[in-house]
């Protein structure tokens, strides 16, 4: 059961990477990236307990946190990223 | 082993959470629409998931880190869909209206 578990979120893995790889606007790579991390803790849980290993869960629990912070650091850029890009339009292009 | 039972449904049900999230964020046509699956099924997959290992761990740490790593999702992944779905709209990328379109449709 832990293996059913396992491969479909490896599966679910893969779609997400395709979303990441063919996604139209930026945000939607940022979707998948975040649910692609999400997963990973997911996996890291499973994976602890089909192979009878505790400690993976120590870097779930790591995992989780650099991911959070990582989607809102990036989401931060891309947000000053389209001011900072609007602003110069404007004012370049329409003295 | 009424308690391996109930793990074994609850891991397989949050395998299938879990994958029709994914389909959903693979199929959906409009972002927003991809974000509902993907948060909504992602959620739901990960306390499945997370229940039905618990239910394997008996009482011992891996437990209480298992609820802390529950406790720490269920802050940050709302937390993060609304931080996406607030940007994306600020920037002005309007939800798809109406069904004329077809874009992914098929």
């Amino acid at each position: 059961m832990f293996y059913a578990a396992a491969i479909a979120i490896l599966i679910t893995m893969a779609l997400a990477l395709a979303r990441a790889l063919l996604g139209p606007t930026v945000y939607d790579r940022v979707l998948a990236v975040n649910m692609f991390g999400t997963k990973t803790v997911l996996l890291l849980t499973v994976v602890a307990f089909l192979y009878g290993r505790p400690d993976f869960l120590d870097l779930a629990l790591t995992y989780a946190l650099i991911n959070f912070i990582g989607v809102l650091a990036v989401l931060e850029f891309i947000q000053n990223h389209g001011l900072r890009q609007r602003g110069q339009d404007t004012g370049g292009g329409r003295p | 082993m009424i308690v391996d039972v109930f793990s074994m449904l609850l891991l397989i049900g949050g395998g299938a959470f879990v994958f029709i999230g994914g389909l959903g964020a693979l199929r959906m046509p409009d972002f927003y629409t991809r974000l509902h699956a993907a948060s909504l099924t992602d959620s739901m997959g990960m306390i499945l998931v997370l229940s039905g290992v618990v239910l394997q761990a008996g009482f011992s740490l891996a437990t209480l880190k298992l609820l802390v790593i529950f406790v720490f999702l269920m802050l940050t992944s709302p937390t993060a869909t609304y931080a996406l779905a607030n940007a994306a709209h600020l920037a002005g990328l309007a939800p798809r209206l109406g069904g004329s379109d077809d874009t992914g449709a098929e």
